[in-house]
């Protein structure tokens, strides 16, 4: 449907076009112009092609932080994307008890990046910290700082702890949005309860899904903070993800060159995963509209 | 298949109805004879809904009994009362294909494939979707997802009764017209129990044998399509069937004489002396215009020309009545008389028909 | 002073939604667009509105071009089939917020909003709140929004639909009296034949996209120029049989024959397309020089007073309205009887040949 041509309406973008501009725009150009020149200090820059894009490519240290950060997103979708369909479908629909999920649903959700790992830094520690302490007197070896599994199992219940709401929230309002008589319909048919989820609840969720997961991907590709306050990336390597070792390369060691090449490409594997979902999504809604 | 009883029947939303201005649906008892076709028939709100639902099982009344047969099956869940329901806007799986849609009742009572497959193409021929049962459910128009809807009700033979709640609602008059003679023609063909609800006087006459008619949550008549128009037991049915609804006159009635406004009426029967408000209630299909020098004088306000009769709308004695005029009848705003034809006018006390002797 | 479409069209994603439409509608007309569901009333709204910019053609307001012209700056008020009020204002603010935005004073406002409540039977509710408010009432409060701006245009896209029977047969018994006192341009949009009828004035029958014919409502609907108008227009619908003109001769499938009147006359030789509605089929009865056609009873519908017998002949599907309470079967074979004076004759094409003696005398 195409509304009325108004050219006026050009002049109400532009503020927000200059802001783009200023946050977006330019410090992506400097990232670009970092990525293809070297500098020997002094401020002295020279041309060096595509060599740092070279160099990241055939990189073992990228590969293993990709590989990495790949297990991780694979890991919380596996584990956040069923969970929350699960607690959507359990949720009160109406009610006193449906306000008050909703809000505890919604309480990880609004506490900031660092302090949620703040929270999992201390709650896991074994001197002091609750869980940390209480699975060291149940007999189990857990130590987060010192074994690999320890740390990755950590970050990795902080983030469906976190994230999962967001989960469970979308597909509760996709949940909501079907009429009472599919269900009425369906206890008629003597549908069972797997059929019901089958082809009535997942048909009508499918579309909030699939934005629950583009965002969860997105989200969990760029973790920086939690991880970062809780382990460092440690123990080792061992949680190093992709924005950790980008982090490390520029600002730890000073590699502007490399990073700027790699954090490029950082940006361009997410906008083409993005855009195969963007991709997806709209062929499902065209195939909807039928 | 089987009779469905309603024992004492009442229900309230409220958790303690105190009067029975709190109950949506008054007391009440009905047989719904097997093999039936009934209509529901009442304006937004009379309680038809509440009632559909309780014979579904989808609502528990909170007073009375429901026998399907000899059984009590008050408390039994919808799913064991093996009815089907076909509701106001098209409920379809959009995912599976129009024949796994028809097949899906089927297919969940456990029915042997080949028998499955024999009843759908039945089925599908008879709302004639043959031609796209391969098709996937979603993007097909509402017409053709409320016949799937319609279909999958009619899909299983041992259904105790098919309910449908104003299954029409959003489909276009010219296939209402080919919906509604497919549902007269299928129940003619099987015979299940049907009962219809609608707000839509034409639906639920052309479709029923019998229409029970609602008002203010209570069941104001029961009878043929004929007995409704013909002898309202109640003012509301006059008004609510029929278009323009019927006529009513104040009036004072003694023997078989009524007087309105000064003029005198032969009723043909004999009324006694009734008490109460009394008034007359004559359809407009048997109120005439004419310009004779007797009958009730009206002043006529317009004369809606509708294609196949006219309506005439008049003032008698500052109240609006309605007259219609068949194609070829001669009306006139000059003509200043109404006459009634003898033998169609219902006596009514206190909004409650009258029954006269022969005198 | 009038509302003129020149050849305005629309076309979404190389789908045409509205063919090339030429229209003129007069100050202080009732407008009725009927045609079935997606047939382009809506859209054809949205244009004369100026929601939508036609792809090709220009519309013109009292002969001035307002094509592309916000919807904002012309005098435009909608009501829709949903009834679509402020749910957090009263009805008195409701109808009130359209003058409040043109910036009238206050007294101006009051006393616009009384008078407008007062024609639509809601000064009592003045203080409600929409939700609290019927169906019917939620709709008159919406339409009391429309009028109260004295808009020249006034658009209604099916604004009975949602609400029960007989609280549509009073409203629509109410708008013609609202109509004819406001002096606006009004344009219905129904699905439903009966109601174009019950509104009067001008009808325009649509098609897939297309005006099939425009004038006044009742010679629309007893002259209808082609069968796809008399299709558009018949509830139930409009019945059809093959027929030979032969020298001065009207002969049907059975050999049934008639002498040729009128307009059937001067029509050369050769194979027709007959039409006619329901309510002109008899059964049993016999008058003059009726046609006889044999046909198998498929279903009988009861209303009361009338019974809609659908009938098989040959390969075509009749419906007949017959006065009375007749109990048929299904199978049946029954007699039935068409005064050839009722009978539309359309050629292969579709276009309207000779029309039904009857509608030329009424």
């Amino acid at each position: 449907m195409n509304k009325t041509v108004n050219q006026k309406a050009w002049f109400l973008v532009l503020p927000v076009l200059v802001l783009v501009a200023f946050s977006a725009v330019i410090p992506l150009m400097t990232v670009v112009n970092y990525s293809v020149q070297d500098t020997f200090g002094n401020n002295d820059f020279f041309w060096a092609g595509f060599d740092w894009f070279d160099e990241m490519i055939h990189s073992d240290r990228l590969h293993a932080a990709l590989g990495r950060q790949v297990l991780f997103s694979a890991i919380i979708l596996a584990i956040e994307v069923p969970l929350g369909i699960f607690i959507a479908l359990n949720m009160p629909k109406k009610g006193f008890w449906s306000s008050v999920t909703l809000v505890l649903m919604a309480l990880p959700l609004l506490i900031p990046w660092n302090v949620v790992g703040t929270i999992w830094q201390i709650f896991g520690r074994v001197d002091i910290g609750l869980l940390g302490h209480a699975l060291a007197s149940l007999g189990f070896d857990y130590n987060y700082t010192n074994d690999a599994l320890d740390a990755w199992a950590t970050v990795i219940v902080m983030d469906v702890w976190h994230w999962t709401s967001l989960v469970a929230l979308l597909c509760y309002a996709g949940l909501q949005s079907i009429p009472q008589a599919y269900y009425q319909a369906a206890r008629i048919d003597q549908a069972t309860r797997w059929k019901v989820f089958r082809y009535i609840e997942l048909p009508k969720m499918s579309g909030v899904l699939l934005i629950a997961i583009l965002l969860r991907f997105m989200d969990s590709f760029m973790i920086y903070t939690e991880p970062f306050v809780v382990t460092g990336g440690g123990p080792g390597n061992a949680t190093t993800f992709l924005s950790i070792d980008l982090v490390k390369m520029a600002v730890g060691q000073f590699d502007l060159g490399p990073a700027a090449a790699f954090s490029i490409m950082y940006f361009l594997v997410i906008l083409l995963v993005s855009w195969v979902f963007y991709t997806v999504m709209t062929n499902f809604d065209k195939e909807e509209g039928l | 298949m089987a009779r469905i009883t309603l024992q004492k029947l009442a229900h309230s939303y409220m958790p303690h109805p105190k009067s029975e201005a709190d109950f949506a649906l008054k007391e009440l008892n009905h047989v719904w004879e097997d093999g039936r076709a009934y209509a529901l028939l009442g304006a937004s709100g009379c309680g038809k809904t509440t009632l559909l639902n309780i014979i579904s099982g989808l609502v528990r009344p909170s007073q009375g009994r429901v026998l399907f047969g000899d059984r009590d099956v008050t408390d039994a869940p919808t799913a064991e009362r093996n009815i089907a329901q076909v509701f106001q806007f098209p409920v379809v799986y959009d995912t599976m294909t129009v024949e796994d849609n028809l097949a899906f009742p089927l297919r969940n009572r456990g029915m042997d494939p080949a028998y499955i497959h024999t009843r759908v193409q039945q089925i599908a021929r008879m709302i004639g979707m043959e031609e796209v049962l391969k098709r996937k459910a979603r993007g097909l128009t509402a017409d053709a997802k409320q016949k799937i809807s319609l279909g999958r009700g009619m899909v299983r033979e041992d259904v105790n009764a098919i309910l449908f709640d104003e299954p029409l609602t959003v489909i276009d008059p010219h296939m209402k017209w080919e919906l509604r003679t497919q549902l007269k023609s299928l129940h003619q063909q099987f015979g299940h129990t049907m009962i219809y609800v609608t707000h839509d006087q034409t639906e639920a006459l052309t479709f029923a044998d019998r229409v029970v008619v609602m008002h203010d949550g209570r069941v104001v008549q029961i009878g043929t399509p004929q007995e409704l128009f013909e002898t309202p037991a109640h003012t509301f049915v006059g008004y609510f069937i029929g278009s323009p609804g019927m006529n009513l006159f104040d009036a004072t009635v003694e023997g078989r004489f009524a007087t309105v406004a000064g003029q005198q009426i032969d009723l043909g029967l004999d009324y006694g002396r009734p008490l109460g408000r009394v008034q007359l209630g004559v359809r407009p299909e048997y109120v005439a215009l004419t310009d004779e020098p007797s009958g009730l004088p009206v002043r006529v306000n317009r004369i809606e020309d509708v294609g196949r009769h006219r309506i005439v709308r008049a003032d008698f004695d500052g109240r609006p009545v309605n007259a219609i005029a068949h194609e070829g009848q001669a009306v006139s705003p000059a003509m200043g008389r109404l006459v009634f034809a003898p033998g169609h006018i219902n006596v009514y006390a206190d909004d409650w028909r009258l029954q006269g002797r022969a005198a | 002073m009038a509302l003129e479409l020149r050849g305005v069209a629309k076309v979404v994603a190389g789908k045409t939604h509205v063919h090339d439409t030429d229209l003129t509608l007069e100050k202080g007309t009732m407008n009725v667009l009927l045609g079935p569901t997606l047939a382009g009333k809506t859209t054809l709204m949205r244009l004369m509105a100026g929601l939508d910019v036609p792809t090709r053609g220009r519309v013109l307001w009292h002969g001035k071009d307002v094509t592309g012209q916000r919807v904002q700056d012309r005098q435009v008020a909608m009501v829709y089939q949903q009834f679509i009020n402020y749910p957090s204002m009263t009805v008195y603010d409701n109808i009130a917020s359209p003058l409040r935005l043109m910036g009238r004073d206050r007294a101006d406002i009051d006393a616009r909003v009384k008078r407008v409540a007062d024609m639509l039977k809601l000064t009592p509710l003045l203080s409600r709140k929409p939700l609290e408010l019927s169906g019917g009432q939620q709709q008159r409060c919406a339409l009391a929004r429309a009028l109260v701006k004295d808009a020249g245009l006034v658009l209604l896209d099916e604004p009975l639909a949602n609400l029960d029977y007989k609280l549509r047969e009073e409203l629509r018994l109410e708008i013609p009296k609202i109509f004819e006192a406001s002096g606006a341009i009004f344009v219905y949009a129904t699905t439903e034949p009966e109601e174009a009828l019950l509104l009067g004035g001008n009808t325009a029958t649509l098609w897939e996209g297309r005006i099939t014919q425009f004038g006044p409502t009742p010679q629309v609907y007893r002259q209808p120029a082609d069968a796809t108008t008399a299709r558009v227009f018949s509830d139930p619908p409009m019945n059809f049989l093959s027929l030979a003109k032969i020298g001065n001769r009207v002969v049907f499938g059975e050999g049934q024959q008639v002498p040729a009147t009128g307009a059937l006359l001067d029509l050369p030789d050769g194979r027709y397309t007959g039409g006619f509605r329901a309510n002109h089929l008899s059964l049993g009865r016999h008058t003059g020089d009726a046609v006889e056609f044999p046909a198998r009873v498929a279903v009988t519908e009861i209303t009361g007073s009338e019974t809609f017998v659908h009938l098989d002949h040959g390969d075509h599907r009749w419906v007949g309205l017959i006065g009375g309470v007749h109990r048929l079967a299904p199978g049946d074979a029954v007699t039935v009887h068409l005064d050839p004076a009722h009978l539309y004759v359309f050629c292969e094409g579709g276009r309207l040949v000779a029309p039904a003696p009857y509608a030329i005398a009424a």
